[in-house]
């Protein structure tokens, strides 16, 4: 059963990957982009990381490829044009590809790893935990401080984003919400009261 | 015959669909007299009849409407993405019913007792906004896709809220399983060990913020009829159309399911000497349920921008500020240590 469902997981995430790159349409790449993501999350959960599981379709799924979908709707690309241009990266592609399958060929044939960080690799933590209590005790007791500097340094693209996007512009006709909350009632509207079952 | 069903693949797969048909049809069968429930409600606060005329009182009225749907023609408009536009109603009803696998109607009464139960809820709550994005996209028209961009811009916005309310919820109880959480709220008090007194402000805000999640009145901007027809769901006729009715009216039911077990103590009576179970769980979620249909019979609509502004700018930095004062409350154990329910 495990097998099937890796099988068919593993079948949809390469299926998913590969509709991302040729679909012509970039909305279907973006709901392929989904369905690999989806697949993942199922990988996850049969390899017992159902707190990844989660977290994956609730970040990227739930948040992330939302975006990407607002985003490709909106923009007016002529992606044919953009398809024709793309053969001038095509080099840069194939470097990235080859470099990527070297460190895939190394990493599981050719590279030996000591047999002391093997054990290290697989013994990180308390098994008779579930894994979002293992998950929460080592991020935040054991590696405290690397956590929050990562908060911090999202917190800083977070402010860079903020203040590219920032601009204040005069002429436009802007609306005071205090103001509009703190108008008096009585000057903007009647209030009748209608007995039930008459109407006014 | 028991080694049958928890032995073979065959029988435990039997067994799987058996329990998937037992919680389903209950479930869609509630449906249709919920959808009535939720009409005459609305139609005695306007003292309209409401439906009245198939069955006694109208009480078949939903299966009626049922049938009307099925037989129509399905008309997909020209310039439509088929593939995504038969999908788009699918996902939304696929998405709405899922989610139930993880929700508890007992003690131990769950199809999947997963340990991140309300993290999956979540998560799927957070798919749903698919259904309606690519319905919108799909249709090839101006209308559906305003409605769909509103749409799940709302759903985007309140979806954080929703999440930190909830994770104060799991502060206090110290998991994220649906059993463990009712279990945290049992107590010889009754109904005062209930998470909506310690919680209270996030029982508000989560109601308010399911209401806008499931696009219900006064947050039904997708489906403003005065601006946008009828929102994201324009061009759709027949079964999709359907499908995308009850995907919604079951994403309700299901916040109402997670209103009670997240703050109303789920199965549990709310004295001592009446016996827990499954009907009070009924009850309570019926309860919430009349309240979402209440809602939707008093207020009026919001502006948009008033509802892009009071989640990201009323809700966001209350339930944020409330998650930090509820693990302060739970780790010190304040207030008599209401806030720290995990078995120590």
């Amino acid at each position: 059963m495990t097998v099937f469902a890796f099988y068919l997981f593993a079948t949809s995430v390469i299926a998913g990957g590969l509709f991302t790159v040729i679909s012509r349409n970039p909305v279907h790449s973006v709901l392929w982009l989904i369905l690999a993501f989806l697949s993942s999350a199922g990988l996850f959960v049969l390899l017992g990381a159902e707190f990844v599981a989660m977290l994956l379709i609730i970040v990227y799924v739930g948040a992330v490829a939302v975006l990407f979908l607002f985003v490709v709707m909106m923009l007016d690309v002529d992606f044919a044009e953009l398809k024709a241009e793309m053969a001038k990266y095509m080099p840069l592609a194939l470097l990235i590809a080859v470099v990527i399958l070297m460190q895939f060929v190394m990493a599981f044939g050719a590279w030996e790893s000591n047999a002391a960080a093997e054990g290290l690799r697989t013994q990180v933590t308390d098994t008779t935990k579930f894994n979002t209590e293992a998950l929460g005790l080592i991020l935040y007791d054991d590696y405290f401080l690397i956590f929050q500097l990562a908060g911090l340094i999202l917190l800083v693209a977070m402010i860079g984003a903020i203040v590219l996007t920032l601009r204040h512009r005069v002429d436009v006709k802007r609306q005071d919400v205090v103001a509009q909350m703190m108008r008096d009632p009585a000057t903007a509207m009647e209030l009748k009261d209608v007995k039930p079952g008459q109407g006014l | 015959m028991a080694e049958f069903f928890t032995q073979t693949g065959l029988g435990m797969g039997l067994l799987l669909v058996g329990q998937v048909l037992l919680l389903v049809v209950p479930l869609l069968l509630a449906l249709a007299f919920l959808m009535y429930a939720d009409r005459k409600i609305w139609a005695a606060v306007m003292m309209r009849r409401g439906p009245n005329v198939v069955g006694v009182f109208g009480l078949l009225q939903s299966f009626a409407d049922f049938l009307k749907y099925i037989v129509k023609e399905v008309v997909v408009p020209a310039g439509a993405d088929r593939a995504v536009f038969f999908l788009a109603p699918m996902i939304s009803f696929v998405m709405a019913m899922i989610a139930w696998a993880v929700i508890p109607f007992n003690d131990g009464w769950v199809l999947a007792d997963i340990n991140v139960a309300i993290l999956y809820v979540f998560a799927i709550s957070s798919l749903e906004v698919y259904g309606v994005i690519m319905g919108g996209w799909a249709s090839n028209s101006k209308y559906p896709f305003l409605g769909s961009l509103r749409s799940a811009a709302q759903m985007i916005s309140y979806e954080v809220s929703i999440g930190l309310i909830i994770i104060g919820v799991i502060i206090s109880t110290g998991s994220m399983n649906f059993g463990a959480i009712v279990e945290a709220q049992e107590g010889a008090g009754g109904i005062l060990h209930w998470y909506f007194l310690p919680h209270f402000p996030m029982l508000i805000l989560f109601f308010v913020s399911a209401l806008a999640e499931t696009n219900r009145p006064p947050f039904d901007l997708p489906e403003a009829e005065s601006e946008l027809v009828a929102g994201y769901q324009v061009e759709y006729s027949s079964t999709p159309f359907l499908l995308f009715m009850i995907g919604e009216l079951v994403a309700v039911v299901l916040m109402c399911a997670l209103v009670s077990l997240l703050f109303l103590g789920g199965w549990l009576s709310p004295v001592a000497f009446l016996p827990d179970g499954f009907f009070w769980m009924f009850i309570k979620m019926l309860f919430v349920f009349f309240m979402f249909s209440m809602v939707k019979a008093i207020t009026p609509r919001y502006r948009y921008d008033q509802l892009m502004r009071l989640g990201w700018k009323v809700f966001l930095p209350f339930s944020l500020f409330w998650v930090v004062f509820v693990a302060f409350a739970a780790k010190f154990e304040w207030f008599w240590g209401i806030y720290a329910r995990w078995p120590m």
